[in-house]
């Protein structure tokens, strides 16, 4: 696996547009940013009313993630390329859900909306409509995956890596700074984590750094590359962005993503917290 | 949710006794932007949070007290602005170069 398997650019994808067995996917959590223009011929996902289960807090079973893709004409063979607005954060999120159920060919735009948007390239308000396929997911692939049981596990042994602001990490705040501070959990981090915001491995366009880059920065802040790692945020897609980093760019062996992160972790009866 | 509410408008709903909010528009050439990526960074220059301007150009932070720095990226340019933040309603306006 190395960066040209699983990141295309802005001019890739521009000189892509259209070609059969090629499926752009737009994944964001503010859904309204699609409607008002996206790539040409690109699909939605909206993150939380397509991608979470509507009852309880995970994502989909194997079952509604097949109903999901063929409804959106996703096929087993298609090369999905996903985008996205927040710095490619739920497009991150996307990327690791569809290895999860073992899609084969996944890749990310590099610098998602954000990028588009900057370089001036044209958005379309045109409505999509693939035909439906027939969608066949694999079995969850949860080696790729972290449970709150391990994180407490892995307290002082594995690589726990924060990806949040430094504020979030030391309880400043609860939230990022978009969203209001009114939160019901403990402030603080998981004892032992090392804080890498996941904005440390982009430029400022939203674009990944690059691998030389990127792997002074992790050797720099400490992270141990013969330890296995689990990367937390406060819901799971910030911390899906540094997971993408660390497995599908820099090649890192053993990396889950914990999805349930510093919501769940930090309304956790009895378990220790940092601040 | 992690995704940036829309951003602008009403205070409604927003409590400004506990709430450090921060929020302004994003001008150039005498005229707001609508579309323009504003980051808050920290005392560190370290990111905190960015939201897409609303078409009115306005952005919305919650933060804390402390000293706050505002980027804003839009294909007309780049700007920034320093505040000091307190508790209650802190308003600012970032003019691109």
């Amino acid at each position: 696996m190395s960066r040209n398997d699983v990141l295309v650019n802005v001019d890739w994808v521009q000189e892509h547009l259209g070609q059969p067995g090629i499926v752009f996917v737009e994944v964001d959590e503010d859904a309204s940013a699609y409607d008002g223009g996206h790539i040409e011929g690109a699909v939605k996902l909206d993150w939380k009313k397509d991608l979470q289960d509507p009852l309880r807090r995970d994502y989909l079973d194997k079952t509604a993630f097949e109903a999901l893709l063929s409804s959106k004409g996703v096929s087993n063979d298609d090369t999905v390329v996903l985008y996205g607005g927040n710095n490619n954060w739920f497009a991150a999120y996307a990327y690791w859900y569809f290895k999860i159920y073992g899609h084969r060919d996944v890749k990310l735009m590099d610098g998602g909306r954000k990028k588009w948007e900057l370089d001036g390239r044209p958005l379309s308000k045109d409505a999509v409509e693939r035909p439906a396929t027939q969608y066949q997911a694999s079995e969850p692939d949860l080696s790729i995956r972290a449970f709150r049981d391990e994180v407490v596990a892995s307290i002082g042994s594995k690589n726990l890596v924060d990806v949040r602001s430094p504020d979030e990490f030391s309880g400043k705040i609860l939230a990022p700074a978009h969203l209001p501070q009114e939160q019901s959990q403990r402030a603080g981090h998981v004892p032992t984590a090392i804080n890498i915001p996941w904005s440390k491995a982009a430029n400022e366009d939203g674009t990944f750094k690059s691998d030389e880059e990127l792997a002074k920065l992790y050797a720099e802040q400490g992270f141990d590359d013969s330890r296995p790692t689990i990367a937390y945020c406060r819901i799971g897609e910030r911390s899906s962005h540094t997971w993408f980093v660390l497995r599908e760019l820099l090649g890192k062996t053993d990396v889950k993503n914990y999805d349930g992160s510093w919501v769940e972790y930090g309304s956790l009866v009895g378990v220790p917290i940092e601040k | 949710m992690c995704g940036a509410p829309k951003q602008g408008g009403s205070l409604a709903g927003i409590d400004l006794s506990t709430q450090t909010v921060i929020q302004g528009s994003v001008w150039h050439d005498g005229a707001p932007v609508a579309g323009a990526y504003v980051r808050l960074l920290d005392g560190t220059d370290e990111f905190t949070a960015e939201v897409v301007t609303s078409p009115e150009g306005e952005f919305r932070f919650f933060a804390a007290p402390g000293t706050w720095k505002l980027r804003a990226l839009a294909p007309a340019g780049k700007g920034q602005r320093v505040l000091d933040a307190e508790v209650g309603l802190n308003e600012t306006t970032v003019v691109l170069d």
